[in-house]
């Protein structure tokens, strides 16, 4: 990482503490706003977050493996959810995401060889009477069936 | 397009009932409430009797109360709207269509335990909310229904935040969520002390589900005794059910407390239904045999989650579904859940296999009821409700597919 | 929200407050619970494990631990208290009301019975092949519960790779129960904060950030987790099969080093209990091992006084006198888990450590030089061990700068229950061993150098000799029987205030650095003492803040909580009331002995006459016996 880059994030990660505040329960608001906007929080931001809330780096990272929604690793540029709960399932999410990871050519969990989309199962999306449903990064959509979740993500740029 | 779920706030679909959708006009119950005193809103919480709707079933006037009489300089009212049991999702309706009846609900039990803070636990999942649900309460400040001395009430200063969380099942058991909010992983803490002596950063806080607050504002407009007419005597009001799997008309519906299973199916046109999960993935699995049985903290409490399951569903596979969503969620603290849990699933799989015997299923329905007893919080508590509930009224179904002639050896 | 200030430590692990009635002395101060259909009064608050253990019914426990804040995780402890629906745990549970207890229902039980099968279940390996065998809590909590077979059946691979990239600690996940005592005392009990819970549900388990080696993070290798272990999930890197190997080879000549405190512990490893040293017993038994020479690392804990005693009065004189910007406080360096917390989380303050080596250093320099001419050995053929109570000193015999003599100074660093075992494989029993003497050239220490593993220890150490330097009066004189009690205890921090009213001449070991001591009359010795590096972060905190500590001239810092006897090398299990016994054993040893000043050491005062001929702080000390600090700082790479 640049020095450069470097002294960017730890004042991106400046405005965010002086937007949360410094204290330790800023920090799941201030990880999702780096997870937003960087789409991982990296090794560097994590420990930067701790310095500036005084706490221990491994605590942040601790956090962040407990949560699903974090991660450490960039992923790619978008993230694509579906819900794996019975509702949906009953629904054909089988149907669904089989025809994404034919059409993306991988499997649930993995990213695209052009980083353009990870797919992943997501616990209950709360959308359960209109499943089955799916989250391309934070919009939600419904009612899905093979072909138009595949229409869907053709349209994602 | 059609499949987006376009969210445009306060915007109402048409829906009936009782209580929560009846008319209300956003500030009515801050405005009702702030010309009230405190003691007045708790009476008239406890005339209502109503237990909290987040399944737990907490008497909401004792909570409020517990927290009033706390002595803090500083105290929290939490609304926990990290709605992630499957199968539910009557709060996003909720949130997304009547912002005003937990907002305000929120205003009221601040005024009441003398919180100057609310916080909105907003799941990950609803992301999508928290633009417009921000801009609803920049509304509120402009209108004075926030900020300070609210409606000209003199000293009474209340705001509220909205705090993200970020995928964990757990942080909707209220400690967990109070732990997350302060910045840890979210692991349940050790019960007592309890939230409402030592909640967010060790001071008083009250957690209230999302349409407890809505209730709330309802019945400081229309008074206590109004929202008990509903319901049965144990459970008063009505309840919000979030309906789904194998039915005609899925969706969020108002009931009085005290409708039958059989009823609710009929409304929403289930046929051919078999088994139907009620209060989610911890909750219980009543088949046909029980559909008479009723709706009610007495009978079958409920958060409100209903999945209904016709007769062309393997059970198994349900039940295998429940048990992976809990080994995937478990906080992972406590033994009996963390591995409890993990236990249970390979007891469904063998069972799938048909390389299970009996005995050792007996052994997991008893390390089950352990991980009822023993584990830390709600989760592992309730967790094996499927794997006991399903194994035990669907057990023809189950130990009598056909693989290979291998079935209970 | 300027209110919004949260706890340091995670809250799920702290102690929760449970408001205390505004008047105890008439209602609820104390309350009657019913135990097992027996009464008992116990103070508001009280755990019910803590009635239990008054009560003396037995619970089990596993996540528990009396150094430790509660974490009610494990579910071992459960009981059932009349009126809930579920099981409490019995640590975690805090006595409000009067409720009836019952501890060994059949639901009890079969939920202990539960928890132990689904622990084990998960628990990779066999018990023959740990080195916790016989004096793991799981084993015990096993045999209590009569497992006899896999109810859950059992792991066959291993789910984690064993991390033994640090020189210290090694942590080997599959044996983890996830009690996270390791946690709490890296984070809570010391303040260091490398371990923490990572993932979650099934994946959960105890890791470091990133997943990091620990060789590659902030670890003190203060090995506190090791003693807090319930499993053996955490070990110190053991060199046995090195040493057995050198002792087995007959060009080696290999020397031992003993430290007080494990003298004062090892005992508990043969079933003794805590508060006896075994000194001679110990010499007897290293020589049957073929040790060919069993040194007094005492020996060189008194050099250590004298340099150490020696740079803070030049430290001291500089200010006053010469009025030159000197490091002031002074910090003791001898506890390397201490030194390298200041290097990772202080760097700005390495300047202020004294540049004297550890005795362990300090000896393994003179083994390599002075000894190997006098003994006419070559240095390449000495293979110098280390027994010490501390998984640090591992690492401290590592650092690159520790090589003074031209060798590597020390070559392994050996804790107690290495050694024990070492005892054991020998087929010796110690206490039943006769005792014998420390060999020459170094002979017997004084009580001084002995203290040094009692928390306070290094301070009243370099206390008797610079009160008789400075005032050429007798310690005996000012404190009862040279016990300077001032700064003995157990109590995290502890300041004391010395006038120097009158001074005496200056002792010829000094006289070529300062001619008089006039500029010290009048003048307050402000001194302090912390124990375990969350008391030591308190202290240091207050210095940066200008308080009270950054007025002091000395202090003694000791990363372990009750200084080296409580050391990460030391027997498990520990708890306050094992280290005060050892505490007494040290004291008494102390006592009994004719010389009890480092600076009457007749070895030491040779030492200067023969080899270090420039004297303290001199030329030839500056070059074996002091050395320099890294400024590590906190980033983790």
């Amino acid at each position: 990482m640049l020095v450069v880059e470097k002294n960017a994030l730890s004042e991106e990660i400046e405005s965010y503490v002086e937007k949360y505040g410094n204290d330790r329960s800023a920090l799941l608001m201030i990880l999702h706003e780096i997870q937003k906007k960087h789409r991982h929080i990296s090794e560097f931001a994590q420990q930067e977050v701790a310095r500036l809330l005084n706490i221990h780096p491994v605590e942040v990272y601790s956090v962040i493996s407990f949560f699903a929604f974090l991660n450490t690793n960039p992923k790619g540029r978008n993230l694509v959810r579906i819900c794996q709960t019975i509702s949906c399932d009953m629904k054909g999410k089988k149907q669904v995401v089989e025809a994404i990871e034919r059409e993306l050519g991988i499997k649930i969990g993995e990213t695209t060889k052009d980083n353009k989309f990870t797919v992943e199962y997501a616990n209950c999306l709360g959308l359960c009477d209109m499943g089955p449903a799916m989250a391309i990064n934070d919009q939600v959509f419904v009612n899905l069936t093979p072909e138009k979740a595949v229409e869907l993500l053709a349209k994602v740029k | 397009m059609e499949n987006h779920l376009t969210v445009k706030l306060g915007e109402k679909k048409d829906r009936k009932g009782p209580v929560i959708f009846s008319e209300y006009k956003r500030g009515d119950a801050i405005r009702k409430a702030l010309s009230m005193s405190r003691e007045d809103i708790l009476f008239e919480l406890k005339d209502s009797k109503l237990k909290g709707r987040g399944g737990a079933g907490f008497p909401t006037s004792t909570k409020w109360m517990l927290t009033a009489a706390a002595k803090a300089e500083k105290k929290f009212i939490i609304c926990n709207a990290d709605e992630g049991e499957p199968g539910t999702f009557k709060d996003r309706v909720l949130l997304m269509e009547y912002p005003e009846l937990v907002f305000d609900g929120m205003v009221v039990g601040g005024y009441t335990i003398g919180a100057q803070l609310g916080i909105v636990y907003l799941r990950g999942e609803y992301e999508y909310l928290l633009k417009p649900l921000e801009d609803y309460l920049e509304e509120m400040r402009k209108d004075n229904l926030l900020g300070k001395n609210i409606l000209g009430k003199e000293g009474f200063d209340f705001d509220i935040e909205i705090v993200l969380g970020s995928g964990a099942y757990v942080c909707g058991e209220e400690t967990a969520l109070i732990e997350s909010l302060e910045g840890h992983r979210g692991e349940p803490r050790n019960r007592p002390p309890y939230p409402i002596n030592t909640g967010f950063l060790g001071r008083p806080t009250s957690v209230n589900n999302v349409e407890t607050l809505a209730a709330v504002s309802h019945i400081v407009v229309k008074g206590g005794k109004w929202f008990a007419k509903y319901g049965t005597d144990k459970s008063s009001g009505s309840k919000l059910f979030s309906v789904s799997g194998d039915c005609e008309r899925p969706g969020v519906y108002e009931l009085p407390w005290g409708t039958k299973v059989s009823e609710l199916l009929e409304l929403v046109g289930a046929k051919n239904a078999k088994a139907v999960q009620i209060g989610g993935a911890s909750g219980h699995c009543i088949p046909k045999s029980q559909f008479d049985r009723t709706l009610a903290y007495e009978d079958i409490p409920t958060g409100g989650s209903v999945m209904i399951f016709n007769e062309n569903r393997d059970m198994l596979k349900v039940l295998k579904n429940f048990m992976e969503f809990f080994v995937d969620e478990s906080c992972g603290q406590c033994t009996p859940c963390r591995i409890g849990n993990v236990k249970l699933l390979e007891g469904v799989e063998m069972i799938e296999k048909g390389n299970y015997t009996f005995a050792h299923i007996n052994k997991l329905k008893d390390l089950g009821r352990t991980m009822q007893l023993a584990s830390k919080c709600g989760l592992g508590q309730s967790s094996p409700n499927p794997f006991i509930s399903i194994l035990e009224n669907f057990k023809d179904e189950i130990f009598n597919r056909g693989n290979g002639g291998r079935n209970g050896r | 929200m300027e209110d919004k200030k949260s706890l340091r430590a995670p809250v799920s692990q702290k102690p929760h407050v449970i408001p205390k009635p505004e008047h105890p002395e008439y209602l609820g101060g104390s309350i009657t619970v019913e135990i097992n259909e027996k009464k008992l009064t116990v103070p508001f608050g009280t755990t019910i494990l803590e009635a239990c253990k008054q009560a003396q019914i037995h619970i089990p426990t596993l996540c528990h631990h009396e150094d430790l804040c509660v974490a009610g995780v494990c579910r071992v402890c459960v009981v059932e208290v009349e009126g809930m629906r579920t099981l409490q745990a019995s640590c975690a549970f805090p006595i409000t009301a009067p409720i009836k207890i019952k501890t060994t229902s059949n639901a009890v039980r079969k939920a202990r019975k539960h928890i132990i099968d689904l622990l084990i279940s998960e628990h990779y390996g066999e018990c023959y092949s740990c080195f916790r065998n016989n004096n793991c809590e799981l084993q015990s909590l096993a045999k209590e519960y009569g497992v006899d077979h896999y109810n859950f059946g059992h792991v066959t691979q291993p789910r984690y790779e064993v991390d033994n990239s640090s020189y210290s600690v090694v942590r080997d996940m599959d044996k983890c129960v996830l009690c996270k005592r390791c946690v709490r005392t890296c984070i809570d009990l010391q303040e260091v904060g490398v371990l923490e819970a990572i993932d979650r549900g099934h994946n959960t388990h105890i890791g470091t950030f990133l997943e990091k080696p620990l060789a590659e993070v902030i670890c003190i290798n203060c090995g506190q987790c090791i003693n807090r272990c319930p499993t053996g999930a955490l070990r110190a890197n053991d060199p046995r099969d090195e040493i057995w190997a050198a002792i087995d080879d007959p060009t080696k000549h290999v020397i031992i080093q003993t430290a007080p405190s494990p003298r004062a512990a090892i005992g508990e490893e043969f079933g003794q209990g805590p508060g006896k040293s075994f000194t001679g017993e110990l010499n007897t038994a290293l020589r049957r091992i073929g040790f060919d020479k069993v040194f007094d690392t005492n020996f060189a804990a008194d050099l250590t006084i004298i340099e150490e005693g020696t740079e803070l009065i030049l430290r001291l004189y500089k200010d006053l006198v010469k009025k030159e910007k000197v490091a002031l406080p002074q910090f003791t360096s001898c506890s390397p888990g201490w030194v390298k917390y200041l290097e990772h989380f202080y760097p700005e303050y390495i300047d202020h450590l004294s540049s004297a080596k550890s005795p362990q250093q300090m000896f393994g320099a003179l083994i390599k030089t002075f000894y190997a001419q006098k003994a006419g050995i070559d240095p390449a053929n000495i293979v110098s061990v280390a027994l010490m109570p501390c998984s640090a000193k591992k690492f401290e015999c590592n650092r690159p700068e520790m090589n003074s003599s031209g060798y590597k100074d020390v070559d392994y660093g050996l804790t107690t229950r290495e050694l024990a075992q070492m005892i054991k494989e020998a087929g010796i029993f110690l206490p039943e061993m006769p005792q014998s003497h420390f060999d020459d050239p170094f002979g017997e220490a004084s009580g001084a150098g002995l203290i040094f593993g009692a928390t306070g220890g290094v301070m009243e150490a370099a206390l008797r000799s610079v009160i008789e330097f400075v005032t050429g009066k007798r310690v005996e004189d000012v404190y009862a029987n040279a016990d300077i009690t001032p700064v003995r205890g157990f109590e995290g921090i502890r300041y004391a205030e010395i006038p120097i009213t009158e001074v005496g001449p200056v002792p010829k070991l000094l006289q070529h650095l300062i001619p008089d001591w006039n500029w010290l009359k009048g003048a307050t010795l402000k001194i302090a003492v912390a124990h375990g590096t969350a008391n030591a972060k308190k202290v240091m905190e207050d210095i940066k803040a200008g308080g009270k500590f950054s007025e002091c001239h000395f202090i003694e810092f000791m990363a372990c909580p009750g200084g080296c006897l409580g050391g990460g090398g030391q027997p498990i299990p520990t708890n306050e009331e094992i280290r005060k016994k050892r505490a007494e054993a040290i004291y008494n040893e102390d006592k009994s002995l004719p010389v009890r000043k480092s600076h009457e050491n007749r070895h030491v005062t040779e030492l200067y006459e023969m080899f270090l001929t420039d004297g303290p702080c001199g030329h030839i000390s500056h070059k074996l016996l002091h050395t320099h600090y890294v400024k590590r700082g906190k980033y983790i790479a």
